[in-house]
């Protein structure tokens, strides 16, 4: 499969990354190279094999149900851009 | 044309674990802003999340308690959308592997004659972190962020679209809302939005195989709110289709004071959530051992109770449905039908869904922080039982119970001096006086008019201060004017 530029825009657009029209003529050609290394995998018989959904053949730890942080707002947010009343102030979003 | 209604729920419900899915902040609802949220929930880089273990122990209870599949392995993904009340970019979830597959939710619709049950099938139920919050009045033109919600363990619980009608929905809801408080895995707060249904809403001409396009309605945190929004949206795709339109795949939410459903302007792409598995956590691996061990300490589940209260207490469906609407409710009713003796359990039944209930109600009380305790109660229905008293001095003494009043019913009774007159000579004493001074209503009776006897025995009754055994005045009285 080879990806069209507009894909390679839209890729962008979900990812909230700004790319050149130029930059994105060089990503689609980036792209389109793991598409090809993706082409080359698929291609291989993996018929009885079970999907592999983390490279670490090891169970999830579990840890016990407890608070156990202290509240660090003041550490926190003495980094934030901008506080107001303890909440993070962000630009308006609204749906 | 004839109309059908498809409807499909997604419930997030909020698990009552102190701590939250990934990290070890509290979830205690109500806290300053951002006091409940550590480095992992704010999303500082370099964190790792570290899965719950009571989170995965509540999903497995409610798995076992709907009959479902607890995979033995599921698996963490990332659902990808930028929301600055989502700051790692990714809400962690499950896609592929969830962790409950299948199972059902039976619910009992309408009432009386029309009533039918209904037996509900669950798609799946999986894990999830749940969004802070973003508060967007007054802060001079920008959001607030509060990230203390960020992170609390949700199980959504997703439905096969087999519900017909929004009162079939309402049922759904109840039944569910019911059951995760039953096995205590979930608060159901509907304010506080521990508790939170998605509608999936479509309608087809009636015979029609495939489905119609749907609308989604998101966040309804009533029963009252999911019916009417259930009910405008039918409506509202209804008359677009026969008016030559189409309904368009879209996400709506509700407006409870204009009562109708609004399109979200969303970008077509706010549904591209590209899941893939999280590489920071590893399967969720479940046991046998530990599923037999959740197992063994489950309650009673409400169906089968309910089928045991019919047998064990001969219940009708109806009582036997309300007493099991809470466990509290159920083990208060249980307790009181063992003091109070198996003889009386219908009694009890009774008064807990009468009395009890209606004064709950009015003091906006939970039953299980009535000041009238199982014991109390029974000891009450026992003197009923027994004849001690009349159900009309039971109120009273119920009262009294209420208040403080006295520690039991039989107490209140001696205090106030309320035992039933059941001496013979002392009711037709005050028979005798009753009559001579109603004459006017001797003669009426006489003369054909049945009224008049019932007046009668009223007047006993006050005269006695509701302590005659009614039924006795009535035998006396109608013997006396006979005679």
């Amino acid at each position: 499969m080879s990806l069209s530029l507009e894909q390679v825009q839209r890729i962008a657009l979900l990812a909230r990354i700004e790319i050149s029209p130029l930059e994105a003529e060089a990503t689609r050609g980036q792209l389109n190279h793991i598409f090809e290394l993706i082409e080359e995998m698929q291609a291989v018989d993996t018929k009885g094999v079970e999907p592999m959904s983390h490279a670490q053949d090891l169970a999830l730890r579990l840890r016990e149900d407890a608070a156990t942080e202290e509240n660090r707002r003041a550490a926190f947010q003495a980094v934030a851009p901008e506080v107001e009343a303890g909440l993070y102030l962000v630009p308006k979003v609204i749906e | 044309m004839q109309w059908e209604v498809v409807i499909g729920l997604e419930t997030h419900a909020q698990l009552n674990t102190v701590s939250k899915i990934f990290s070890g902040a509290a979830t205690a609802f109500g806290a300053e802003p951002n006091v409940q949220a550590c480095a992992v929930d704010i999303a500082l880089p370099g964190v790792l999340p570290v899965m719950n273990k009571g989170a995965v122990a509540r999903a497995i209870r409610f798995g076992l308690a709907v009959g479902a599949t607890v995979a033995p392995r599921s698996v963490f993904a990332r659902k990808n959308y930028f929301y600055p009340d989502l700051p790692k970019g990714y809400q962690i979830s499950q896609f592929e592997l969830p962790v409950v597959v299948g199972g059902s939710v039976t619910i009992q619709v309408g009432q009386g004659e029309a009533a039918y049950e209904k037996t509900v099938n669950l798609t799946r139920a999986h894990l999830e972190e749940d969004a802070g919050k973003s508060l967007h009045e007054d802060f001079h033109g920008k959001s607030g962020i509060d990230l203390n919600r960020a992170g609390t363990p949700l199980l959504e619980i997703v439905t096969e679209p087999e519900m017909r009608s929004a009162a079939e929905a309402v049922a759904y809801a109840k039944a569910l809302h019911s059951l995760v408080r039953w096995i205590d895995i979930c608060d159901g707060n509907m304010q506080e939005g521990s508790f939170r249904c998605d509608a999936n809403v479509s309608v087809r001409p009636k015979g029609q195989a495939e489905f119609g396009t749907r609308a989604e309605i998101k966040n309804l945190n009533s029963f009252r709110f999911l019916e009417e929004a259930i009910n405008y949206e039918v409506r509202r795709q209804i008359e677009l289709i026969e008016d030559g339109g189409k309904v368009v795949q879209e996400t709506r939410l509700y407006d409870p004071d204009r009562k109708e459903t609004r399109s979200m302007r969303s970008k077509e792409d706010a549904h591209d959530y590209r899941y893939f598995p999280d590489p920071d956590l590893l399967p969720l691996v479940i046991s046998a051992d530990w599923i037999e061990a959740v197992k063994g300490d489950m309650p009673e589940l409400p169906q089968a109770m309910r089928s045991r209260f019919q047998e064990e207490y001969a219940l009708s469906a109806y009582d036997a449905s309300t007493l099991t609407s809470s466990l509290e409710m159920a083990r208060y009713f249980e307790a009181a039908a063992a003091a109070a003796g198996k003889a009386n359990a219908k009694l009890c039944a009774n008064w807990i869904m009468g009395d009890l209930s209606a004064r709950l109600n009015r003091d906006g009380k939970d039953i299980a922080e009535s000041p009238v305790g199982a014991a109390q109660l029974a000891g009450l229905v026992a003197r009923i039982g027994d004849s001690t008293i009349s159900n009309a001095i039971g109120k009273k003494v119920f009262e009294a119970l209420w208040n403080g009043e006295g520690q039991s019913a039989d107490a209140v009774i001696e205090a106030q001096g309320l035992k039933q007159i059941t001496d013979t000579g002392a009711i037709e004493k005050i028979i005798d006086e009753v009559l001579c001074a109603n004459q006017k209503s001797v003669e009426e009776f006489r003369s054909g008019k049945e009224k008049a006897f019932n007046s009668l025995v009223g007047q006993c009754m006050k005269a006695t201060k509701g302590k005659a055994n009614p039924q006795q005045v009535n035998d006396l009285l109608r013997k006396k004017l006979a005679g």
